[in-house]
């Protein structure tokens, strides 16, 4: 029973990576709808950056996803640094639920 | 007043950018606190702002990820994370969802599902607000017996304890949950995490409005604990959506990041609340918020009945959604910087 089981679990996982790939597969095909930004507006910074959206989709969500997460630690890390100034306890709580 | 106006590089519109903040920063207090994303509520936001809706999902998604981490990252250092069981439910909720997404094309080939959805969805909203309630009132029920024995209820009860019964099933592989204090059959979280991703890719929402209560009601979790670790699961989620939203070309970096100053100082402030608000008080808190989740959802629904208010609805709709989000916030807000003055003030006697 313990094999058998376990052998489940080993399955499961194995299905877990895999099924996204089998997934997309099955999916629907989906009419293409390009968006294109326009650059003619802008300048600087988010003239590079509505570039790159125009010219690679998959250099622009591989950069979206690398800054998302960068800011979050780093605001994170900041507030860190002001509540502790502040004065908070940041490592320990009451464990209560009434 | 143009300096109040940032161009969207990709979606090319004019966005009025405090606004962006400021509903960055209610989506954080009530995301950090009650350990959800919060799409519900920043969908009809981003609609208000001007974003056109092709790309308000996506950039509330990629918001979700950031503003989820730092929460995560707060709710972590209090203990209130349980990476162990949020790994073991990350297999699940992937299965489920998929699951779930799969089952929605496969109906929408057969006829029009959107409505039916949407029904499910209100009933689901309404059986969590009832368990949540029934829990406060059998807790409440708990408490006036223990006092009239003269005795004090134990600071951990809680009032419906379906998850004891859960917790008697043996199945192995058994795991030993430290945060959560929970040792129970892997199978349960996986299958709860199954079955909450199902009915999120079913509903087409991230999921944390069911697995938060199904967290405390079928897995067993403490309620900060059960905040914590759903953040940490909406996080890696959010990760995932907003790469798949932004390879389709649908997500607004510059508003994210906007949205993201608000909500940083948001979700701190929704974390740290957990802190100094218990854990019955963060379910009612939550009840109340589900209840005016389903009623906006609600008010759209009953749209082809009554056309002729469909404008008085659908403005009623926003408001009370818009509403609840500044009324809690507010509220969470408030509370917080009680318990921060009085911290300090307990510190200052000690010295």
């Amino acid at each position: 029973m313990k094999k058998r089981l376990q052998g489940l679990w080993c399955t499961l996982i194995t299905l877990v990576l895999f099924t996204p790939s089998l997934c997309l597969a099955a999916g629907a095909k989906a009419a293409p709808v390009v968006i294109v930004a326009d650059t003619r507006r802008l300048d600087g910074i988010m003239a590079w950056w509505a570039n790159l959206y125009n010219e690679s989709h998959l250099y622009f969500m591989l950069l979206t996803i690398l800054i998302i997460p960068l800011t979050g630690v780093v605001f994170g890390v900041v507030a860190d640094i002001i509540m502790n100034w502040i004065g908070i306890d940041l490592k320990n709580r009451e464990l209560a639920e009434h | 007043m143009d300096w109040l106006y940032i161009l969207m590089p990709i979606a090319g519109v004019k966005i009025f950018w405090p606004g962006l903040i400021i509903l960055g920063i209610g989506v954080g207090i009530i995301g950090g606190f009650f350990g959800m994303g919060g799409a519900w509520m920043v969908t009809p936001g981003l609609n208000i702002l001007g974003f056109p809706m092709a790309f308000a999902i996506g950039t509330d998604i990629a918001h979700m990820a950031g503003k989820s981490l730092i929460s995560t990252m707060r709710h972590g250092k209090f203990g209130n994370v349980d990476y162990k069981l949020g790994l073991i439910m990350l297999v699940g909720t992937v299965v489920g969802f998929e699951c779930g997404a799969q089952m929605v094309m496969w109906l929408e080939r057969i006829g029009n599902v959107e409505k039916v959805v949407r029904w499910i969805y209100i009933a689901l909203l309404f059986c969590i607000a009832w368990m949540v309630f029934h829990d406060v009132a059998m807790r409440a029920r708990k408490q006036k017996a223990a006092t009239a024995r003269g005795e004090e209820l134990d600071k951990t009860a809680t009032g419906v304890e379906w998850h004891k019964t859960l917790h008697k099933i043996k199945i192995p592989p058994m795991v030993h949950l430290k945060e959560s204090g929970i040792y129970c059959s892997a199978w349960l979280p996986i299958f709860v995490s199954f079955l909450t991703g199902w009915l999120a890719g079913i509903l087409g929402i991230g999921g944390g409005l069911i697995r938060m209560p199904a967290l405390i009601y079928m897995v067993g979790c403490p309620t900060h604990v059960a905040v914590g670790t759903d953040l940490f699961e909406v996080a890696i989620s959010g990760l995932y959506g907003a790469g798949t939203y932004t390879m389709k070309g649908r997500t607004e970096l510059v508003a994210a990041m906007v949205m993201l100053i608000g909500a940083a100082m948001g979700a701190q402030v929704g974390a740290v609340a957990t802190k100094y608000i218990k854990g019955y008080g963060i379910r009612v808190a939550f009840g109340l918020a589900v209840i005016g989740c389903a009623l906006s959802i609600l008010m759209k629904l009953v749209q082809p009945w009554v056309p002729a208010y469909k404008a008085l609805l659908d403005t009623s709709s926003t408001v009370l959604v818009l509403g609840l989000v500044s009324a809690m916030s507010l509220y969470i807000f408030v509370r917080m910087i009680a318990g921060v003055k009085e911290e300090l003030r307990q510190k200052q006697q000690k010295i």
